[in-house]
């Protein structure tokens, strides 16, 4: 945390924003952090049966999407360097790529729910009942989590969708690129938070 | 500047100056810290009144045995209604929304908040929140499940509870977002000079209560989502017959809420810190002291939530620990008390209103502490656990503590507030009026508890019949004192003797310096701090 104090006659205070940012993180964080408390403790009272249910899940896809969000993580801290290049045209560029990586992986995640649904399980589904209490735990965090990061990231896209439409407009520019970079650090954090859920959901077997 | 008042010539006041906008969309759609407050301030006054008639109802239910005004299940949704209300709607955002807003930019010297539109935005999620809990009076019949929500019953109930829940959560956010916009504006708007430790103490709780808004909030905010989950997909979290445990979500559920108690009390400590010394005419005794303990009490507080679950089955040793660290918490609360008094040791007192208050918050905080700690040990928590006694230990502490603070500070403020003065005869009245209904209303509670009345029923035994009488006694004088000081501020707001007085009782701080009311960015020049916090010469 800095000491340096503001200058107070211009209104913009790029130190700040980053600051407020960097503060929203950790209390997005904190968020999962309760479920992760969540999955701990159920996974420690079922092992066996979030061993077998977590061999359910279709790796492949699972890391597919997670190459996906690797990679838009990389495109949108690019598309900020370009900025400072004063390099609008690759800005604009990457920050489309990283907006259609972003939609690929939620195309990715419809098949996934949509194959499991298919298969009878969803949250509350008949089957699962059937199966017993460590399976529904372990697809009730399966759908809670990865659906609470769906939404991260449809989240994630309408806000580098604006971040989008302000470099273009010129609001953005290679000394005004705070809330680009903004940008950047919250979607990084929608990738991080998937850096955890895929080992634990898809990996951990 | 030497005069005392304001020169009035060209001067115009944050409520002067209206943006160019006109009629109620000079507040809603102002950005202006002040302007927030005081929106904040008048939201949570609707609040307060609908929760004091909700309490009163209860308190008349009471009075005696049996049924008096309402079934159980109408009371059941009038405790639960009553504690959401208060809990989420006021004393949590409470002092920081109102005061906080108000004067932390001006106590550390800047111009607004770290965020203006943020701000109002926050606002606005506040008044979301609120919507959503009066949805849930509608429809399937207000939630039933007590403020806490507890799983599985709050899955299961057939009342409206998913709109309170949501509500609390959307809340939630509120809070979160007003914590983040005080820690930037804290780290990086302070004035020149204003190094942290010459920071006034108000400002040093707001920003140990921000951390404590930011980083537990979420917590509550993905629990009440799972709840959501589980009431609307299924899904198993906390149903026991799916193998999920209710325990958890009592685990979760507190280890949002019993920070919470220290986001509401901070604040109040924040208001007293500053109120004594102003009214002793003596620099506050062990500011360092009283720092540390801010940031030792928010820190701890992280630690203690096991206190509220020691009958729901945990381990000894989790039992043991957490009763440890509930202890090691009442220190640093205790060392405030002892500065307090320190400061007032030798102090030229005089006994204005707003000292007045502050000096029976300490009174009430100090019984309202050392039954905590009856509460804090393990052996005579299981004989008071879920009795009244619980209930009296709460209303004092949080009631308690963050009423007559805040009753204090706008006693305090009010003259920079409004630029006008209050009766001083009436708040006198109304606060006597008040102390003494309060004692009488709680204090029967303690008795009522120890022997053995479980809270949270609209009936009890016959040999309770006498101390409940006294206590729904007590709750009509406090309504009583509170009319009267509702009344008093309200008129005083509108009609009140004008003032432009700077410094009416002569504090030391930054808002004291500036024009009352202030102008719309508090300061024409930032002032250059040199010279360390209550320092009277």
């Amino acid at each position: 945390m800095t000491e340096t104090i503001a200058h107070h006659d211009e209104h913009r205070d790029d130190e700040a924003s980053k600051l407020g940012i960097w503060l929203f993180i950790f209390t997005e964080l904190l968020l999962f952090g309760g479920l992760f408390v969540t999955y701990a403790v159920y996974r420690h009272a079922h092992p066996q049966a979030f061993h077998m249910a977590a061999q359910q899940l279709d790796v492949v896809i699972g890391t597919i999407n997670t190459v996906i969000l690797l990679i838009s993580s990389m495109t949108i801290a690019m598309a900020t360097t370009a900025i400072q290049k004063k390099d609008k045209r690759t800005t604009l560029i990457l920050i489309v790529i990283t907006l259609v990586l972003a939609l690929v992986f939620l195309i990715n995640k419809y098949f996934e729910w949509g194959a499991k649904i298919d298969h009878g399980i969803y949250p509350g589904s008949p089957l699962l009942e059937e199966l017993g209490s460590g399976d529904t735990l372990f697809f009730g965090l399966y759908f809670f989590m990865t659906g609470l990061h769906a939404l991260h990231i449809i989240i994630g896209m309408v806000l580098i969708a604006v971040i989008l439409v302000r470099v273009r407009k010129g609001k953005i520019t290679f000394d005004n690129f705070q809330l680009l970079e903004n940008g950047g650090l919250y979607w990084h954090l929608v990738d991080l938070i998937w850096i955890f859920l895929f080992p634990l959901l898809y990996l951990i077997t | 500047m030497s005069s005392n008042t304001t020169d009035n010539t060209g001067y115009k006041s944050y409520l002067e100056e209206d943006g160019g906008r006109k009629g109620i969309f000079k507040w809603i759609l102002s950005t202006d810290h002040k302007r927030i407050g005081l929106l904040y301030l008048y939201a949570m006054m609707g609040w307060f009144c609908i929760g004091v008639v909700l309490g009163l109802l209860m308190k008349l239910e009471l009075i005696a045995p049996g049924k008096t005004l309402m079934e159980a299940q109408a009371y059941n949704a009038t405790f639960t209604v009553h504690g959401v209300i208060m809990i989420f709607l006021i004393v949590i955002p409470g002092l920081p929304a109102v005061f906080g807003n108000f004067m932390l930019p001006i106590q550390i010297g800047a111009k607004d908040v770290a965020f203006p539109r943020l701000n109002l935005f926050s606002w606005y999620i506040y008044i979301l929140g609120g919507i959503l809990v009066i949805i849930s009076l509608f429809g399937n019949g207000p939630p039933d499940t007590g403020w806490t929500f507890y799983a599985p019953y709050s899955f299961k109930t057939g009342t409206n509870m998913l709109p309170a829940a949501l509500g609390a959560f959307v809340l939630g956010f509120s809070s979160i977002l007003t914590g983040l916009n005080f820690i930037v504006t804290i780290h990086r708007m302070r004035a020149p000079g204003m190094t942290w430790f010459k920071m006034p103490l108000f400002t040093w709780t707001l920003y140990g209560t921000a951390w404590i808004q930011l980083l537990a909030t979420p917590i509550i905010g993905i629990t009440l989502l799972m709840v959501a989950g589980e009431r609307i997909l299924g899904i198993g979290f906390f149903d026991p017959a799916k193998g999920g445990d209710p325990l958890l979500y009592q685990h979760l559920f507190w280890i949002y809420s019993h920070p919470a108690v220290y986001i509401m009390i901070l604040p109040a400590m924040g208001v007293i810190s500053e109120i004594i010394p102003t009214f002793a005419k003596k620099t506050i005794f062990g500011y360092k002291a009283i720092v540390l303990s801010t940031l030792a009490i928010a820190f701890v507080g992280y630690f203690v939530w096991g206190h509220h679950m020691y009958t729901s089955g945990m381990s000894g040793t989790a039992l043991w620990a957490f009763s440890l660290l509930t202890f090691i918490v009442a220190i640093p609360s205790a060392i405030k008390v002892f500065n307090w008094i320190s400061t007032m040791h030798k102090g030229s007192i005089s006994t204005e209103v707003p000292f007045l208050w502050a000096a029976s918050f300490i009174f009430i905080f100090m019984i309202g502490g050392l039954t905590g700690l009856v509460l804090g040990s393990l052996a005579t928590n299981v004989h008071v656990h879920d009795t009244a006694f619980v209930v009296a230990h709460f209303h004092f502490i949080v009631f308690g503590g963050v009423g007559f603070a805040f009753f204090g500070a706008i006693h305090y403020w009010f003259p920079k507030m409004f630029g006008r003065k209050y009766d001083p005869s009436w708040a006198r009245t109304g606060w006597i009026t008040f102390f003494i209904g309060f004692v009488t209303l709680y204090g029967p509670m303690f008795y009522l508890g120890v022997k053995g009345m479980p809270r949270r029923y609209y009936d009890y035994l016959d040999e309770f019949h006498g101390p409940n009488i006294i206590s729904t006694m007590g709750a009509l004088i406090m309504v009583t004192g509170f009319l009267i000081i509702l009344v008093n501020l309200i008129k005083s707001a509108r009609h009140g003797e004008k003032t432009t007085e700077m410094n009416p009782w002569g504090g030391t701080n930054l808002e004291w310096q500036v024009p009352t009311p202030p102008p719309l960015e508090n300061f024409d020049e930032i002032p250059v701090i040199d010279k360390a916090p209550y320092k009277y010469d």
